[in-house]
């Protein structure tokens, strides 16, 4: 067993919206039952529609479950905090501040007794770290958008959170802009051992950064139809990650997943027992008579 | 020479020559009037001035450029109450136009900003403020008369009513429509709602505030002219209604060309503030 703190737990989680007609409710998800441990990186993957989004805002506090709770570390989640930082889908840098000035209203509100001097050098260390060097005072508008992006990754980490969440960061990116952030993303998730829970529906994005992939069903009614631990061995990198004899099992599971399962999931239940609070744990490419849980 | 430079002394020469032609047809048309001298009385002669003469009560170009000099050598003379240089009756008028646009502002932008946040007080005021912002302001007048009785406040009144609406809406509108990412921002890093206002709210709601402020300022200036044409006694409106009593065409001539002028520098103003403010998304 992993005997990894969980610091994230998600407990039956239930979103309902009103109904487009007007009558009655639509659940987008119910039942959400998953959890992420400390310094362990975790991808969700589902199709756009799956209320993705929701679940990640949930997580964040900016958003009401209609049911069950998410409890980080330890605490139910009631509305946003310190402790839980986001990177969202769209950069949402304020463009009236500098990039610095962005970084420091991130850091003036985490650390409010501060002296200029000292969120200086806090900022300046975020911003050295996203190799942002020399680009301090350029406004968002006069940032490429791998930089933008950059100075939101910096903003979520300067204010040191224990839960990095992120939503379809990269999405908005181009390939090669996205492959040069997913590595430096990689990298100082590895180096700060930063729990991190990042939403996306890019597979390779998935392999690459985490040690596990939520599967989520189409909605509405989306579930958690299993969690795929990533048999790739830790220290990935985009070069040679295609060579692992474990690659293309992971990925073939996951394209399985997102073209025929993600749709099918009402009926594949029909056929198998399933417990929502303990969706299936799966280890693609891994020796079959291995159990399904091991030590990582 | 820059492509730009060319393009630009290009349009400064159309501008002159626009100009010139104007100027020019202008006094052809007013000198085309003239016919031979009326034969009357010298001293009803004297009364009536250039019709007398034959000539065009409309005065040519140069009479009003040398009115107009003559008001820019001399603007602050003040020779009783129905004789004062243009720079005192206009300085009346900025001054009334400032107070009633200040006061406005200081209303409109704080009240705007508690409606902006809420769906339920944007709902609830909507149709009052849109019943009341197509009003014109000189109606309120005879309304500020009876209740202030002071002809003075009660300009200062007709400007402030005339100049809160654009202000007031744009500021809701601004606030109602700050990007709902930026908000979250705030939420998530635990800023409290007073420094969300004036670090999130107000820096993103800015540029739409200074559109309204720039439409107030402009109707509060077309305004003050009417305004004070009905209250009288000072201003640059009391001086274009004084000077038509005078029947001093060159007069009413010569200020139009001020209020334009200070209308334009005001809304340069106002124009230079918003880029300020201005931000590129």
């Amino acid at each position: 067993m992993d005997a990894r703190k969980k610091i994230l737990k998600i407990e039956g989680l239930e979103r309902r919206f009103p109904a487009p007609d007007g009558k009655g409710e639509t659940q987008v998800f119910g039942d959400l039952w998953f959890d992420v441990k400390e310094g362990e990186f975790v991808c969700l993957i589902g199709h756009s529609g799956c209320g993705k989004t929701t679940l990640l805002n949930i997580m964040a506090g900016l958003d009401k479950a209609s049911g069950g709770h998410v409890l980080a570390d330890g605490f139910n989640v009631e509305k946003p905090a310190l402790d839980r930082a986001v990177i969202f889908q769209g950069h949402a840098l304020m463009p009236w501040m500098t990039a610095l000035g962005n970084i420091d209203f991130a850091v003036a509100s985490r650390w409010p007794g501060w002296s200029r001097d000292e969120r200086r050098a806090q900022c300046q260390k975020f911003i050295d770290l996203v190799h942002l060097t020399g680009s301090e005072d350029k406004k968002p508008a006069q940032l490429s958008g791998g930089m933008k992006q950059r100075v939101g990754i910096a903003r979520a980490l300067a204010i040191e959170p224990k839960i990095l969440l992120m939503d379809e960061p990269f999405s908005a990116l181009d390939a090669l802009t996205r492959g040069s952030l997913q590595d430096e993303l990689l990298g100082i998730v590895a180096a700060r051992n930063q729990t991190s829970f990042m939403i996306t529906h890019d597979i390779d994005e998935a392999i690459l950064l985490a040690d596990r992939i939520v599967l989520m069903t189409n909605g509405p009614e989306a579930r958690v139809c299993e969690i795929v631990e990533n048999t790739l061995p830790k220290g990935r990198n985009r070069s040679d990650m295609h060579t692992h004899p474990n690659y293309y099992p992971m990925r073939n599971h996951l394209i399985e997943f997102l073209v025929n399962r993600s749709k099918s999931f009402k009926q594949e239940l029909a056929a198998r027992s399933y417990d929502p609070k303990s969706p299936p744990t799966v280890r693609p490419g891994a020796p079959s008579d291995r159990p399904n849980k091991v030590a990582s | 020479m820059s492509d730009e430079m060319k393009e630009r002394i290009k349009a400064i020469a159309a501008s002159v020559a626009f100009l010139g032609l104007f100027l020019l047809a202008w006094n052809v048309f007013v000198t085309a009037q003239n016919g031979p001298a009326a034969d009357m009385d010298p001293e009803l002669a004297a009364l009536l001035g250039p019709q007398a003469k034959g000539q065009s009560a409309l005065p040519t170009p140069g009479e009003v450029g040398a009115e107009i000099w003559s008001h820019v050598t001399n603007p602050f003379y003040d020779a009783g109450p129905n004789d004062k240089g243009i720079g005192i009756q206009l300085a009346y008028s900025i001054a009334r136009v400032l107070t009633g646009f200040g006061l406005a502002a200081l209303i409109a932008i704080p009240l705007g900003f508690l409606i902006g946040m809420s769906r339920l007080a944007e709902r609830a005021l909507n149709p009052y403020i849109q019943l009341l912002k197509p009003v014109s302001p000189l109606a309120w007048m005879p309304l500020a008369l009876y209740t202030i009785k002071d002809s003075e406040i009660s300009s200062i009144f007709v400007i402030f009513i005339c100049s809160i609406w654009p202000m007031l809406l744009n500021t809701i509108f601004g606030v109602a429509s700050v990007r709902r990412d930026y908000l979250n921002v705030a939420r998530t890093l635990e800023v409290t709602p007073l420094r969300t206002a004036f670090r999130v709210i107000l820096p993103a709601a800015a540029p739409t505030i200074l559109t309204g402020m720039r439409i107030s300022i402009g109707i509060a200036w077309l305004v003050i002219v009417a305004a004070e044409m009905l209250v009288g006694g000072t201003g640059i409106g009391y001086f274009v209604w004084n000077e038509w009593n005078n029947l001093s065409i060159t007069g009413v001539i010569s200020a139009i060309f001020f209020i334009g002028l200070v209308g334009m520098v005001l809304d340069l103003i106002l124009g230079q503030a918003a880029r300020l403010v201005a931000y590129a998304e």
